[in-house]
């Protein structure tokens, strides 16, 4: 496919590793903070391309693993009502809630459906006009925009039967609470590129200002990453804290305001919990006061539940870049892909379970 | 996350307001793809996609632009990085 | 209901225009919809129907192997539900070293379903069963009620003849052994993916559904000692891979650059985020065979259009534990391992 083939070139990956190695005069922290960079990251084997002077931590950067155990069993409870046909994508499936997933929701008679876009289960709804079909809205702000379309085309045309339940989530507040951690030892970051598509760079500059941080809005191919990395390495050789943006094929400093106004129309920020890292202030986006309409948890009535954490699952460290996976003592043992304990084992994004897909246990040579 | 896709717009099928839709070519594949965020793309460009929807124009330019002064900065000397 | 008449062709087709749960009966209506749609297809057995098919097997070993086929759509570009049953079962035993022989079909029709779409679905099966010289010798009809199936499930058995003394088997692969790929993968998932509800989109990707057996036969007719083999279906190649790997107990070593991916498939597996290596393949397979015979294999696979773009895929290696390692085009390696469940389209 043209303008990803290119940006995937071996020679070209090799030769920005071979300058990282070259140009890097001590150990650097670096976090990414996409689920897809790393998923390219561990997939490609970018990190050990770079060299022991780039410790790469993987960032809370993939939506389903934040999601909270509280918002899963609020998912299934949905799922579980009668008549209801539950619309999410495919990375949720799997998540564990307190006792179960909505896999296995399926599995017991609930209508769960895997969707490509919301858009889609705005039709679902239109095909399905005796039947209450709810889409389970997770994201960032790269998905904002269209969840906000969804909720807004639904109430312009009527559409009664459909409904959001919102767990979306926005990037730069979980940047900026990782910062303020006191055992933050992140020292530059590969800013998330589709989000800033979306979002600009404009929130990004007090952060770097505040914590002396260089960030490097980055793609997610090979290159991109490499050169992401490159240039990051560039900004901490020479003890800059800018905001540079790699990403410039699709990147614009002021990122796309169509966009933000669909999701200015349809959704207020509130705070969120995140999974692993608890309550951020306005870190999430719910359904605007003028879409009660089409806000799930306005129109349906849930039986009370009480939701309880993993307390062995270590995935809030992993999030914050403070443990690897094969720190925990749970991984590849008790906790697998098969029977993830928590939500960084189980989407394919998560740090666990991309270190258990391609990496090989303790006790294995490595490769 | 937010894995999105690079297609190239070869039809818009509907250009109202608030409802822009069209056809973009994946490499071969074709989908329906909502246009709404890119009042300024057209027949021919680039749009990255995400979830059914295009968030912004590809800049064509300046990704070949990147192409050349990467592979001019960090050219392979030979085997080096193998 | 219509007065009984002589059994002619197309009559039980003209009484009713969908299966209803009386063509499950036992009685007249269902031998008139096994003679008409079955029997219409698959020709008339030599001996009068009876419970069971009477074979001449010989002398030599017998490969028997059965699966179960609930795809849905029924229909696909590239194929249907009757050329995946003929065909799968087909391909079972052609991996075992077999020459397939003999299919049994074994049919769950839905209440509902039109004879039309039955019709077909036998004209499949007759043709993939000719395509790959076998009989469909005997089968089983039912009929349960709508809402109780997904518009037919079919079960094949087939039995093989294996005409060689060679072990083909796990057991049998060794360190230093050649791992060939027969073609380029994720064909047949992508196809039905295309025309799966809210995934849909126009594109050109036919399954590559087809019988492997005549390729097969002929490698081991000119003589190359296969080790084993394996069929890449559901789970993709990574999942085959794996099995074989556990299975022998030994590392193999592929080289994603020999991974053949058709420029469509890549594509649609680009926008759904999903990675060929599990794709589901039907018309594909691996050989492992020794190193020494690797070229001549590929020569004789390229001559089959099922095989023509067959490759050199990997090795088996010596290792401390199984597994399957993946050598990326940027020269880094890392596990390929199999998945938990089925691969979901992601946004992340």
């Amino acid at each position: 496919m043209r303008y990803l083939e290119e940006f995937r070139d071996a020679d070209l990956s090799l030769g920005i590793a071979s300058s990282i190695k070259k140009l890097a005069t001590r150990k650097w922290t670096i976090m990414e903070v996409c689920g897809g960079q790393t998923h390219t990251i561990v997939s490609h084997g970018l990190d050990d391309l770079c060299g022991p002077s780039i410790d790469l931590v993987h960032g809370p950067g993939c939506p389903v693993c934040v999601t909270p155990v509280a918002t899963i069993d609020e998912a299934i409870a949905m799922a579980c009502l009668p008549g209801v046909i539950f619309c999410t994508f495919g990375d949720v499936i799997r998540v564990p809630g307190t006792d179960s997933d909505l896999l296995s929701a399926r599995g017991g008679g609930a209508d769960v459906r895997t969707v490509y876009s919301p858009l889609d289960a705005l039709e679902i709804a239109k095909m399905n006009p005796s039947r209450q079909v709810v889409f389970f809205a997770v994201g960032f702000e790269t998905t904002a925009p269209a969840n906000a379309l969804a909720a807004l085309r639904a109430v312009e045309r009527g559409v009664e039967n459909f409904s959001l339940l919102s767990a979306m989530v926005l990037v730069v507040p979980a940047m900026q609470a990782l910062c303020r951690s006191p055992d933050n030892r992140v020292q530059g970051f590969l800013a998330a590129g589709h989000v800033c598509t979306v979002t600009g760079t404009a929130e990004y500059e007090p952060l770097a200002e505040e914590h002396r941080v260089p960030i490097v809005v980055t793609g997610f191919e090979p290159v991109d990453i490499l050169s992401g990395l490159h240039m990051c390495v560039e900004s901490l050789e020479g003890g800059k804290a800018d905001v540079r943006i790699q990403y410039s094929r699709t990147v614009r400093p002021g990122g796309n305001p169509s966009a933000r106004d669909l999701m200015d129309r349809a959704f207020v920020r509130v705070d969120r919990e995140w999974r692993g890292m608890g309550i951020i202030g306005a870190s999430g986006l719910d359904l605007a006061p003028g879409l009660a309409s089409v806000d799930a948890r306005s129109r349906f009535v849930l039986a009370p539940r009480e939701s309880r954490e993993n307390t062995g699952c270590i995935s809030g460290r992993i999030l914050r870049g403070n443990g690897r996976p094969t720190d925990c003592p749970h991984f590849g043992t008790l906790c697998t892909p098969e029977r993830p304990l928590g939500a960084t084992m189980v989407s394919s994004e998560g740090a666990c379970a991309a270190y258990h897909r391609y990496r090989l246990h303790e006790g294995e040579d490595m490769p | 996350m937010c894995l999105a896709v690079p297609g190239r717009v070869i039809e818009v099928t509907c250009d109202e307001p608030f409802e822009r839709t069209g056809r973009v070519d994946f490499g071969g594949v074709v989908k329906s793809v909502d246009l709404t965020c890119v009042p300024e793309a057209g027949m021919g460009d680039y749009v990255i996609v995400h979830v059914g929807m295009a968030l912004a124009v590809l800049d064509e330019s300046e990704a070949e632009s990147v192409l050349d002064a990467l592979r001019e900065l960090h050219s392979v000397m030979g085997g080096e990085g193998r | 209901m219509k007065k009984h008449a002589a059994a002619s062709c197309g009559l039980a087709r003209a009484l009713y225009t969908n299966v209803v749960m009386a063509h499950g009966g036992g009685g007249r209506l269902m031998h008139r919809l096994i003679d008409d749609v079955f029997l219409g297809a698959f020709g008339k057995p030599d001996a009068p129907p009876h419970d069971g098919a009477l074979l001449d097997a010989g002398n030599g070993r017998i490969a028997f192997t059965t699966d179960s086929y609930v795809v849905q759509p029924l229909f696909f570009p590239g194929g249907d539900i009757g050329t995946l049953a003929v065909n799968g079962t087909v391909n079972d035993l052609a991996m075992c070293g077999a020459r397939p022989r003999w299919l049994s079909a074994g049919f769950i029709i839905e209440e509902g379903l039109a004879v039309d779409s039955l019709e077909r679905i036998a004209q499949s099966m007759a043709s993939a069963a000719r395509a790959a010289s076998v009989s469909l010798v005997t089968g089983d009809t039912k009929v349960v009620e709508r809402g109780k199936g997904d518009g037919v499930f079919i079960n094949t058995a087939g039995i093989g003849i294996l005409e060689h003394d060679l072990f083909i088997s796990p057991l049998s692969v060794r360190v230093g052994d050649a791992v060939i790929l027969s073609g380029d993968v994720g064909r047949h998932g992508m196809a039905i993916m295309a025309s799966r509800e809210g995934l849909s989109f126009e594109s050109s990707i036919r399954s590559d559904c087809a019988e492997l057996a005549t390729c097969v036969l002929d490698l081991l007719g000119r003589g190359i000692h296969v080790h084993c083999m394996r069929d890449l279906t559901r789970g993709g190649l990574a999942t085959s891979l794996v099995e074989i790997a556990e299975a022998s107990r030994t590392r193999i070593s592929i080289d994603e650059s020999q991974v053949e991916v058709e420029r469509d498939v890549a594509s649609a597996c680009e926008i759904l985020g999903l990675s060929p290596m599990y794709v589901a393949n039907e018309g594909r397979f691996v050989a492992i065979v020794p190193p020494d015979q690797a070229d001549r294999a590929l020569d004789v696979m390229h001559g089959h259009p099922v095989c023509e773009r067959a490759t050199l895929a990997g090795v088996v290696e010596d290792g401390h534990s199984p597994v399957v390692i993946l050598r990326s085009r940027l020269g880094t390696r890392r596990v390929l391992d199999m998945l938990s469940g089925e691969q979901l389209p992601r946004i992340c």
